[in-house]
C-alpha cells in the first residue's frame, strides 16, 4: 500500500476546490518539505497556492501550517521535513482581537 | 433595460445598487465578504457589461476577481491574475486601482502596492508588470503615504494610445509618451510644503487623485493642494482658491462638460472631517477660477470622510454623482450634485465607488 500525506484545507479554501476537504499526495511525490508538499498538493488545484502561498512562495503571513500537529514557523517553515503519512493542516490564523 | 449601477468596494466586501431611474435603488451584496475591496471598475467596452474588482482577503492574500454579467456572478483565475514576477522578489500587497484602457477594448490598467503599473491584454484575465516604471531610477525614493505606497491613479489618454498618467502616494505625477516604456516626473508646479528647504522637487509630491476633463484639462487633488493642468501634465497651476481647505482625497471631472469639475474638501490633514463638519462637495464650472458648494442632502455635524477612490460619477445625462463615506454610507445625486439621498447606510467604511449605466 502507497502511504499518503493528507493536507486538510480549512472551510474558508474549500469552496474553492469543489468542497474537497482533504488533499492526498502520494509519499513518492518527490519531495521531503513542507513547500516540496504543498507543491505537489496544489499541482491539480492552483487556486489554492495563490491563497496559501504569495508570488516568492512564501506563506501569507496569517496562514499557518501544522505537520502532525507541529506549528512548523516554529520550526523549519516550509523547509520542515514531512514524515510518510502525516497529517498536514492548513490553517487560516486566529489573527486580531 | 439599462440600469445604472453603483459598485460599493468597502473593507469588508462589495456591494452593489442598482436602479432604473436613478431614483429607487436596490442593494445587492455583499460580495466577498470579510475581504477588502480597494478598487473597482466597470468594462463595458464592445458591450460587456463586466466589473472587475481588486479583492484582498486578511487570509488569503490579494487578486482580482471579475464579473462578466454586471456583478451578479464572479470569478478568479486558477493562476494569480496579477502577480510580480519571481526576478523583483516582491509580493503584490494590494490592487488600488484598475482602469479600463478607451483605446484598446482588450487592455487593462492595474495600480498596485508596492508602486507598480500592470497591464492586461485579455480584459483582466492576466495581468504584466510594466518594466518602465518598475525600473525607474526614482522608485527607491517614492515613499508609502498613510495608506501605503501604491500607485492609485491611471490616467490613459483617449485618442492617443502611447501617452498615459499615472500618479502615487508619495512619488508624484509620471507620464509616459511611449507606452509605458518610459516615464518621466512632471510635477512642476505642484507644491510638497512638507519637504523642508525643497518644496517644488521634481517628485515626492503626494499627488492623491487625477482626473481628466473632456477637453484633456487635468485636475489634481494633492495633500494640500489643488491644481490644474492645461497641458497634459507638464505643468499646473493651483486652482484651490475659493474652496472651504485645499485638502482632501479624491477629484471628478465631468465626462461632457468643458471646466465641470467636483472635488470633495476635508479640513485638515490633521482633522480629516469635514469642513465646519458640513459633508459637502465643491463645483466649479470654470475649470477652478471659482467653487461653490453642494451639500443639498449630505449630512451637517459629520466628522467622516471621502477617501480617495469613494466617489465617482456615471455616464448618465445629467451625470450622476456617487459618494462613500468611511461610515458606510453612500449618497447618490441624479442632478450632477445639486441634491443628494442616502442610497446606502450601515455598510463597513467605504474604499471605492464606481457607476454606469449598463444594459
Amino acid at each position: 500500500m502507497t502511504t499518503t500525506t493528507r493536507v486538510i484545507l480549512p472551510g474558508l479554501l474549500r469552496d474553492l476546490v469543489g468542497g474537497i476537504g482533504e488533499l492526498e499526495v502520494p509519499a513518492d511525490h518527490g519531495g521531503q518539505t513542507v513547500g516540496q508538499l504543498l507543491d505537489a498538493a496544489f499541482r491539480e488545484h492552483r487556486i489554492l497556492d495563490g491563497k496559501v502561498r504569495d508570488e516568492r512562495g512564501l506563506l501569507r503571513p496569517h496562514v499557518k501550517v501544522f505537520v502532525n500537529g507541529e506549528d512548523v514557523s516554529r520550526a523549519e517553515g516550509l523547509a520542515t521535513t514531512v514524515p510518510p503519512g502525516a497529517r498536514v493542516h492548513i490553517i487560516n490564523a486566529v489573527s486580531g482581537g | 433595460m439599462a440600469e445604472t449601477i453603483v459598485a460599493i468596494g468597502t473593507r469588508k466586501g462589495l456591494w452593489l445598487a442598482r436602479s432604473s431611474d436613478r431614483q429607487e435603488w436596490s442593494l445587492e451584496g455583499p460580495h466577498f465578504l470579510m475581504s477588502e475591496v480597494a478598487s473597482v471598475a466597470f468594462d463595458t467596452r464592445a458591450g460587456r457589461q463586466a466589473v472587475l474588482a481588486g479583492v484582498k482577503s486578511w487570509h488569503w492574500g490579494p487578486t482580482v476577481q471579475v464579473s462578466e454579467d454586471a456583478g451578479r456572478t464572479w470569478s478568479e483565475s486558477a493562476e494569480r491574475a496579477l502577480a510580480f514576477p519571481s526576478d523583483t522578489d516582491t509580493a503584490l500587497e494590494r490592487v488600488w486601482q484598475l482602469t479600463p484602457d478607451p483605446n484598446d477594448d482588450d487592455v487593462v490598467w492595474a495600480g498596485v502596492e508596492p508602486h507598480a503599473l500592470f497591464r492586461s491584454t485579455d480584459r483582466g484575465e492576466s495581468f504584466e508588470l510594466v518594466r518602465g516604471l518598475w525600473n525607474h531610477p526614482h522608485r527607491p525614493q517614492w515613499e508609502p503615504g498613510f495608506g501605503g505606497g501604491a500607485v492609485h491613479t491611471i490616467v490613459p489618454e483617449p485618442g492617443v494610445p502611447e501617452r498615459m498618467l499615472v500618479a502615487m502616494s508619495a512619488g508624484g505625477v509620471y507620464r509616459s509618451a511611449d507606452a509605458g516604456e518610459t516615464w518621466e516626473p512632471s510635477n512642476p508646479g505642484i507644491r510638497a510644503y512638507f519637504i523642508p528647504d525643497n518644496e517644488y522637487p521634481e517628485f515626492g509630491q503626494c499627488v492623491h487623485k487625477v482626473a481628466r476633463g473632456v477637453d484633456g484639462e487635468l485636475y489634481a487633488q494633492n495633500h494640500k493642494g489643488v491644481y490644474r493642468s492645461e497641458d497634459g501634465g507638464a505643468s499646473w497651476q493651483s486652482i484651490a482658491e475659493g474652496l472651504p481647505t485645499d485638502f482632501g482625497f479624491t477629484i471628478l471631472a465631468h465626462p461632457r462638460t468643458p471646466g465641470v469639475v467636483w472635488n470633495v474638501p476635508v479640513q485638515d490633514d490633521g482633522e480629516r472631517i469635514p469642513p465646519g463638519t458640513q459633508l459637502q462637495l465643491q463645483r466649479t464650472d470654470d475649470a477652478g477660477r471659482t467653487w461653490r458648494q453642494q451639500a443639498n442632502g449630505l449630512p451637517n455635524h459629520s466628522y467622516t470622510c471621502v477617501l480617495r477612490d469613494a466617489a465617482a460619477l456615471d455616464d448618465g445625462d445629467p451625470v450622476g454623482i456617487y459618494v462613500g463615506t468611511r461610515n458606510g454610507d453612500v449618497f447618490a445625486s441624479a442632478d450632477e450634485g445639486e441634491s443628494f439621498t442616502r442610497i446606502a447606510t450601515q455598510l463597513p467604511d467605504v474604499l471605492a465607488v464606481r457607476a454606469a449605466q449598463v444594459g
